[in-house]
């Protein structure tokens, strides 16, 4: 766990600032911004995976059994998905407060 | 060279995400999708310098990064001069000796503005030296990142922070510069353009590029909701209509030679794409029917550099 | 002993280059730095030399190339002068923050406008707080000695910054001095291949040039500026370990004839050899006059400078740029500053000479310190001119 710039001291920087754990952003909870989040109609899946390969988040992957669900860790509830799903198998809902 | 894929085969990609979730760009950015794609078409043995913008900033904040590739950000008008330093640094240490010999892809990647604009003169001396190189545009047709300023790729009509609509003038009053014929007049093997909207030809397009001896240039419409006032959920069909209204159509310029990679007997109503971006929305019929008669006539002018018969309208 | 040849100052600092293995250069032409470009390109089109050499389309690129390609990890240098180096100015700072060991010759030129293309300061003298290790060469021999001893102190896993050597514009760069070269082995032993710290390179992907936040900016820049300031350890080590091996000691202020001295000239850059003529002349006349000569300019060296200056009553300081509306040149008001906390201190006379060029001969030399003893005598305890302007 790479910990908040604000509690870094000016010892504990690297040579010339540079970030040696690659991809350490995905720790952020980008989901945390969004008020609507992607529901998906198992029936009219046809996993294609064009809710996958556009989502600008990467918050799609293939589960076990084949179908593409959201992250809703990382997804910003942009609604692409819902949107390009050939057979409207994702409907964007509001998400409930926690 | 890469197989041509004529199945809409997603799944053919790579699962693996070089470009990490996580980053901080807008909701429904396409820029974003584009460079994710870009990473999975290129995979791990990459280097990338990248200058400043949306994606420089979306995937840098300090302490933390969104890539799992090098990536390099120095400044703004030079990522073409970067990777100049970066593909001559790995050509010599691998014939000195240093590092072992190993296929590793630079990739400059930059803005409309960084590249258009600011960028302009360090890309014309990349491509002019030839080096061994990817030169990724990703166009949202503004400076996004420092709040929607015109670029000289804001589409005429655009309203922009510094192209705005008021009672003498009404958004940007001057064509949008034509990056990829820019690129193409420096004889480089490969230039083409390409959509996330179209995430296979776009995969397809930066694999050829890769693959290619020398510069290659790769200039992709990034629709962007917050600069465009578009709704956040059209990325994908707008960058679509784009195409489709020949906008910014897709084609390739190898050796010389253009080719449309896709082909619209009668081209969309450009209407129907103006109507769903709040940059647009001032516009009047006629400036319309003026934009049109000109992305038209540009449009078969590409048709014909590449070879095609112009239609009977 | 190594050979000791003739050779144009600008050619023996590009033999340098090549001697330290450089492994990729980036070249602009600027008068009067293109001696130096053309001297490499010559070198590797011939093979004498085995680097990636190439012509980029302004200096803003060939800085930007370096910093591309050391930050690869390959050893990369290159030159220009006064406009081009206003041009990449906003790369050095960048340069330096990234931590890439670059070695940059300037060949001192004055800054436009009006356009000028000869000798003086002002170029470097904009980037002062670029962050670089700044280092200035008195004569040929000097300019060729420093880019082994820039690499190697550039690289060195506790420095890691870039370092300038300044050499002036035709007064250094376009004369036939006598330069003894240095045996290829000995070079190759000082200074070993580099060692990046970081590298792009997809094995251990990293993210360099991050930007920060304000909550993690002034940790950043305190970093920064801690090396830089502890650098001069470094700085002291290697001009040791050059010395040991050629018998050529450098030292961050040099002094001459300052025993018993009590108006001290200050000079920078080549000032100091027409200087010292001077100072032998008043000394025979059997005025206490010395010369003290700095070399090292960032980071300052401010014990050394204190300890060679305090014990004198007035110095005379000699500077090469117009810093305009400012507090007196920039040499100049540097001593002041460095000065300003001790009890008893020098008064300081500053005399603004040879700008853009203009010949700086000993007797002109005996005249600023003519002038300015008489003015301190008269109570003016500092003051400030640019020498020799027709009125």
């Amino acid at each position: 766990m790479t910990k908040p710039e604000s509690e870094w001291t000016w010892k504990e920087l690297t040579v010339g600032n540079v970030v040696l754990e690659p991809g350490n952003a995905s720790q952020y909870r980008t989901g945390d911004w969004k008020t609507l989040k992607p529901v998906l109609n198992r029936e009219l899946c046809i996993h294609c995976g064009l809710c996958y390969i556009f989502c600008p988040d990467m918050a799609y992957s293939l589960n076990a059994e084949g179908y593409f669900i959201s992250d809703l860790y990382y997804c910003k509830g942009c609604g692409i998905c819902a949107k390009e799903c050939p057979t409207g198998a994702i409907t964007m809902v509001v998400e409930e407060e926690k | 060279m890469t197989e041509n894929l004529n199945v809409f085969a997603v799944r053919t990609l790579t699962q693996k995400e070089y470009f990490a979730p996580g980053h901080r760009s807008c909701q429904g950015c396409a820029e974003a999708l584009a460079v994710r794609l870009v990473a999975k078409a290129l995979g791990r043995n990459v280097i990338v310098a990248a200058a400043t913008g949306c994606m420089e900033i979306v995937s840098s904040p300090l302490p933390f990064t969104s890539w799992r590739v090098p990536w390099f950000h120095v400044a703004f008008e030079n990522a073409a001069a970067v990777a100049s330093g970066v593909e001559s640094a790995l050509k010599v240490l691998m014939r000195k000796g240093r590092i072992p010999h190993k296929k590793i892809v630079t990739i400059a990647m930059a803005g409309d503005g960084g590249t258009a604009d600011i960028g302009l003169q360090a890309l014309s001396g990349a491509l002019e030296r030839g080096h061994n190189m990817i030169y990724i545009c990703t166009d949202n047709e503004a400076y996004m990142n420092t709040g929607i300023q015109r670029s000289s790729s804001t589409p005429f009509g655009a309203s922009t922070t510094t192209s705005p609509v008021g009672r003498v003038t009404s958004g940007q009053m001057t064509w949008k510069k034509n990056m990829p014929a820019i690129a193409a007049a420096h004889n480089i093997p490969y230039v083409a353009t390409a959509c996330p909207s179209y995430p296979i030809d776009l995969v397809q397009k930066v694999k050829k590029a890769a693959a290619v001896e020398g510069p290659a240039y790769v200039h992709i419409l990034s629709v962007c909701p917050t600069g465009w006032r578009s709704a956040p959920e059209l990325s994908i069909r707008l960058g679509r209509m784009a195409v489709e209204t020949g906008v910014f159509p897709l084609y390739e310029v190898e050796q010389g030679r253009y080719h449309l990679s896709l082909d619209f007997p009668k081209l969309r109503p450009i209407k129907e794409y103006i109507k769903l971006q709040g940059r647009f929305r001032h516009l009047s019929d006629s400036m319309i029917e003026e934009i049109e008669k000109r992305i038209h006539q540009e449009y078969a002018q590409l048709r014909e550099k590449s070879g095609k018969a112009s239609y009977e309208e | 002993m190594g050979k000791r040849v003739g050779m144009e100052v600008s050619i023996a600092a590009a033999e340098a280059v090549k001697q330290a293995n450089v492994d990729v250069i980036s070249a602009y032409p600027i008068t009067p730095q293109t001696h130096v470009v053309e001297h490499l390109s010559e070198l590797v089109a011939n093979g004498e030399m085995d680097a990636e050499f190439f012509c980029v389309e302004s200096e803003h690129s060939a800085l930007s190339v370096c910093v591309g390609s050391e930050a690869t990890g390959a050893r990369s240098f290159t030159c220009t002068s006064s406009q081009g180096l206003a041009l990449m100015s906003e790369i050095t700072y960048i340069a330096s923050g990234l931590r890439l060991p670059i070695v940059m010759v300037i060949s001192n030129r004055t800054l436009s406008a009006p356009l000028s293309i000869w000798n003086d300061h002002s170029d470097v003298m904009s980037i002062r707080d670029c962050g670089w290790i700044q280092l200035f060469t008195e004569n040929g021999q000097e300019v060729y000695d420093h880019i082994f001893i820039a690499y190697r102190l550039a690289e060195d896993r506790e420095v890691l910054l870039p370092v300038i050597v300044n050499m002036d514009g035709f007064i250094l760069s376009h004369v036939i001095e006598p330069i003894e070269l240095i045996e290829q082995e000995k070079i190759d032993r000082f200074l070993p291949p580099y060692q990046p710290l970081h590298r792009l390179h997809p094995d251990r992907p990293v993210t360099m040039g991050a930007f920060a936040l304000p909550s993690i900016f002034a940790e950043a820049k305190k970093a920064q500026e801690v090396v830089l300031r502890s650098s001069l350890s470094q700085i002291l080590q290697t001009w040791k370990a050059f010395g040991d091996m050629t018998g050529r000691y450098y030292k961050p202020v040099e002094t001459y004839r300052t025993e018993d001295a009590e108006t001290l000239l200050i000079t920078m850059g080549s000032f100091g050899e027409t200087a010292s003529v001077a100072v032998d002349r008043m000394r025979e006349e059997g005025r206490p006059v010395g010369l003290v000569k700095l070399r090292l300019w960032r980071p300052f060296p401010f014990d050394e400078f204190k300890k060679a200056t305090l014990s004198a009553n007035q110095l005379v300081v000699i500077d090469r740029a117009v810093s305009v509306g400012g507090p007196g040149g920039p040499v100049a008001s540097e001593v002041k500053a460095a000065l300003y906390g001790e009890e008893q201190r020098p008064r300081v006379y500053n005399f603004v000479a040879g700008i853009s060029g203009r010949d700086v001969t000993p007797q002109d030399y005996v005249k600023m310190v003519d002038k300015a003893e008489i003015e301190i005598e008269e109570g003016n305890r500092e003051g400030y001119e640019i020498y020799g302007v027709r009125e």
